[in-house]
Parts: structure tokens; sequence; C-alpha cells
């Protein structure tokens, strides 16, 4: 599966009350959550961002709190994939449960710039920086974590499983 | 191996797991709250099974925007309410509920050797207690609600040793902030924190409770101890449930070994924006402050009360600080209360509220305006965090936070005591 997009770029610890600040958790439509997406360090993300663009971000993208909504509301803004140096743990289960392509490569991340148009492919891990003509190849899922992928996500793969278990 | 590994060997029918394995983990106990449940009730109505795995194994407590802040917040609580009732999970209704990670343990809903799954990310504050406790998502949750089980991948252990004898106002939140500002935010990415040595055998339990809630900060999965007699001591009285002990083997791998001689460290405090831009008191300068927080899953036990409370009695708040005192639990509320505490705060113009998580993420309870500066016994400071993201959050043990509410800008105990 190939996904094309234009580059927002992000430093290093992104953390989950810049992604969705708390005080918008009292709703978990991702839709609404959408709205506020960043916007404790950008808070033109949202009016910004279209339809499969791309996070480019530092280390430990992600970290601060479980809140699920975080990687809900970076896809529900239209976020595609999100490739980063390095995830905060919860932040890359819950990208990983609900669908949204979380890449570690810290090669692209020195070289792509906000604004770049980058193409990925999830199959293979290839980064490509169509700008600047570059490719990079992202550290591989582990086969476990691509059957949860393959599933469509964490509950899809535990359907699966309990269906063979009766 | 380490003991994070054999509780990990133990849950997964292994004899022997290695870090980056991926395993099959049976898990003890399963925690959502009034924030993180409302998506897991939907996740596990996708999976389409009718009744969770245990109900007595899975608690729900309203917490974070509880007692309701606002609609909204009240029509979430109603709806963990009624799939708490429908499913006979084990449930606190406000008036009973405290902030979940200080009230687990209270309660003895969480034991030693353990592995507890929690939908918030200081579910690791349960490694004080020996557990493998640690902190996932919404939809995690739901699967382990579901089935009594989650993938876990097995991860590396960083033991931490602190050598020396603490000095007076110095404490679990000072060395918990010490070592993040050491390593960093992902100092311990993915990786389980073990802390040891003579002053962690000295530490009493709170402290170990706000070391192992803070492992977070520095990336990890978890914190823990060891099984000591401090420890057995605490949950012996309060245990339903049989349990088992597990200690790190003299000869279990760590990724790294980490010393510090803490005989001389001061108060910690971080600064804005991250818990690892750490700095001692005596290099703080003079920070004027709007707001004190005392309180939190990081420290609203009775040993943080009574910490500010010898530092407030017979005081004043400075006139241009808001002092919020949050006792934990409505035990602690009540011990708090017996052994006069809460009026040492109400003379010295503190408020007490009733135990939330309120302030700490921004929600309620002490939100902060543009502009104004909070100093916090929490554990985040982010930007925004406890509201306006033009505002700034201080971290800060409970002495150092008593004694900056009373001279209004950051200070140290032995500053306000003299």
């Amino acid at each position: 599966m190939k996904l094309k997009g234009k580059v927002h770029k992000f430093g290093d610890n992104v953390n989950t009350d810049a992604i969705i600040p708390a005080r918008y958790l009292s709703v978990s439509e991702p839709g609404e959550l959408a709205g506020h997406c960043m916007e404790g360090i950008d808070s033109e993300f949202p009016a910004n961002t279209e339809q499969g663009d791309i996070i480019v971000a530092g280390s430990n993208f992600g970290c601060g709190s479980s809140r699920e909504h975080a990687p809900l509301a970076i896809k529900a803004a239209g976020i595609s994939c999100v490739i980063a140096r390095s995830f905060a743990r919860i932040f890359f289960r819950n990208a990983i449960n609900i669908g949204l392509p979380a890449l570690e490569c810290p090669e692209a991340v020195e070289n792509i710039r906000a604004g770049d148009t980058v193409e990925v492919d999830l199959t293979t891990g290839k980064i490509t920086n169509l700008a600047a003509g570059k490719t990079f190849l992202a550290e591989p899922y582990p086969d476990f974590m691509m059957e949860i992928i393959n599933a469509g996500g964490l509950v899809e793969y535990t359907k699966k499983k309990l269906a063979k278990g009766r | 191996m380490t003991s994070a590994e054999k509780i990990l060997a133990a849950h997964s029918g292994r004899k022997r797991v290695n870090p980056g394995e991926f395993l099959n983990v049976r898990v003890d106990l399963v925690l959502a709250n009034d924030i993180t449940a409302p998506l897991a009730i939907k996740e596990f109505q996708r999976l389409g099974v009718n009744k969770v795995y245990d109900p007595k194994r899975i608690v729900v407590v309203p917490d974070h925007f509880c007692p309701n802040k606002d609609l909204l917040s009240a029509e979430q609580a109603k709806l963990i309410r009624q799939f708490a009732r429908q499913h006979n999970l084990v449930y606190f209704e406000v008036g009973r509920m405290g902030i979940e990670h200080v009230l687990l343990p209270e309660q003895g809903l969480v034991l030693p050797g353990e592995v507890v799954v929690g939908a918030d990310s200081h579910t690791c504050t349960y490694g004080a207690l020996a557990a493998f406790a640690t902190g996932m998502g919404s939809t995690d949750i739901a699967v382990a609600m579901a089935t009594g089980e989650i993938w876990m991948k097995v991860p590396p252990t960083i033991r931490f040793v602190y050598h020396g004898k603490l000095k007076k106002w110095v404490g679990g939140k000072d060395l918990i902030l010490y070592t993040i500002g050491n390593v960093g935010v992902d100092g311990a990415l993915y990786s389980v924190m073990e802390f040891a040595g003579e002053a962690i055998n000295e530490l009493p339990m709170d402290g170990r409770f706000t070391m192992a809630n803070m492992a977070i900060e520095a990336g990890a999965k978890t914190g823990i101890f060891k099984a000591d007699g401090k420890m057995q001591k605490y949950i012996k009285t309060r245990a339903k449930r049989s349990y088992k002990l597990y200690q790190s083997d003299d000869d279990a791998t760590f990724a790294k070994v980490i010393e510090y001689d803490v005989s001389q460290i001061e108060p910690q405090v971080a600064l804005p924006h991250l818990p690892s831009n750490v700095k001692p008191i005596s290099k703080i300068g003079d920070i004027r402050i709007d707001q004190v927080v005392i309180g939190s899953c990081t420290n609203g036990r009775l040993d943080d009360l009574l910490q500010a409370a010898e530092i407030l009695k017979g005081k004043q708040v400075h006139p241009e600080v808001r002092c919020i005192i949050i006792p934990g639990t409505q035990q602690v509320y009540l011990d708090a209360l017996r052994r006069g505490l809460i009026e040492t705060f109400i003379r010295a113009g503190a408020v007490v509220s009733t135990p939330t998580c309120g302030p700490c993420l921004g929600g309620h309870m002490g939100v902060l305006a543009a502009g104004e500066r909070c100093l916090s016994t929490t554990n985040r400071n982010f930007v925004g965090r406890m509201g306006s993201p033009q505002s700034e959050v201080y971290l800060a043990s409970p002495a150092v936070a008593a004694a900056s509410a009373i001279l209004g800008k950051i200070a140290s105990p032995e500053e306000a005591v003299n």
C-alpha cells in the first residue's frame, strides 16, 4: 500500500497534550478532536492539513498520556502516516491499534523538510522524498505487529482470533 | 532474569523470557477512567462479545473530570457508570472514588507479582508494589477487558541504584525528577526502570509510589521496586487475594546500570516545558507564582500532605497565590482530617478539594489563564498542560510546593520554615 502527501514537520518530544489538549477529552468523536489537533504547538494545523498529508517528527513522538484521542485526532485531521526518529511506546501501540501507520526512520527525518512531498510504501517500508529524489528504508514491523496491521487494527485482529477459538 | 521478566514469564506460561520477545500476557487487573473508558467501551462493543472476562478484575474510576465538571463530562461519566453497572465491574462512585493510582493500592486491588494494564499512562505507579503495571490506550484495554489477555513486547530493564542518605526535605519526587533530568524524557524508552539502593530501602511507600508513577516521564514501560519488608507490611493488611513475590536474580541481565550518590542532592524543580528540564532549588532564582497545586496520582498521599502541613502550619499562603490541596482519596482526606491537617491548610488560606485529577491535566479545579505560573506536585509540565498554552507549570515536591505557596515564589522548604 502506497501513500503520498505533503509533509508537516515537528521536533522532538511532541507530547499528547500538544497533539490534543486534555480540555477537549470530554468528547471522543474523532471529527471533533481533529479540529483541535496539534493546538498546543501549531494552532493552524487543522486548517493547513489536507487529506493524505504526512507528519515527520523527531524523537519520542507522542510522549505523555495514554489518550488514544491523540492518534485518533491525527488520523481524523487527514494525516495518512507519521514518520519519526522514535515513538513513545503507548502512542505507538495506539497508532497501530487504530490503523494509523507509524514508521521509525531517523535518516528520513534528517532529510525531509516541511512542505516536501513524500511517498511511503507501507509494505516495504520505503520512504521517498519526491522533492529531493532521495529514498530511505524504515524499520520493518515485526511479523506479529504486521498481523495486527493486516487485520485492520487490534479489534479486527482479536475478532478473528476469538472466532477461531470458538 | 529480572523481576519484571519473571512476572511476564509467569503470566505467559513460559519458563524464561528475553527482551524483545512478543508475548501474550494474562492480566490480573484492568483499569480505565472517565476519559479513557468511553473509547474503550466503544471498542469493546465492536469486538462483538457480550461479557467481560472477569468483572471482579476490571476497575473503573471516574476521577479525571469528576465530580462532573460540565455537561459533556457528565455524559461521559454516565456512560461509564452504566457500563460498570451492566457488567457488574468494580466501580467507585463519587464519594467513594479517589485518584485511581492512589485508590487502587490503598484498596488492596493491586498486589505484588501481578500484571496490571490501565488506560492511563500513570498505571506504572503500581511498580511500587512490585507489580508489572503499564499504561495502554483504550483499544488495548477493550481487548484486555474482553479476553483477560494482552500482547506485550518484553522490555529490557535499566537498573537505577541510589546510594547514600537523603537530606531533610528530599524525597521520592526529588529522586525521580533528578533521574529524569539525568536520563531525559526518553532515557528509558520502552524499558523497565528498576529502582534499588540504600536510599530506596529507606524510602517510605508513599515516596516509592511517587517514583514509580513518573517512570513514564522517562518513557519507561514501567518502574519497579523490590518486594522488601516495608512493601510487604503495606500489602499485608490490604491484600484480599494471594500473591507472589519476584526478585531480580543476582545474575540478571540489565540493559544498563546507572548509579547515583544522592546524599548531597537538593530538592529538585522541573522547569517548563519538560519533566527533564530539572534544576536544584538553589539554582532556580526568583520565580514568582500565581498558583500552587498539592495532590495528584504523583503526590496526593498522606505523607505528601503531612509534609505540606509541616511547612504550612501556623503560616499564611502568600496573598497573591491560590494554594489548592487535593487529597488523593477519601481515605487520605479522612486521615488528613483526623490528624488536623485540613484545619492547618484552611487556616493557612489554602483550599482543600474533593479527590480529582482536575487541575493536573487542565480539566477543572485550578485551570491556568494565559501568563499564569503554577508550582505543582503533579507529573507533567508540557505546554498548556494545566490550561492556557501561554501558562507555565513547574514540578516539585509537596515540601517545595508548600514553601512556595507561603513565599509567593519558588522557594526551598528551609527558606519557609526559618
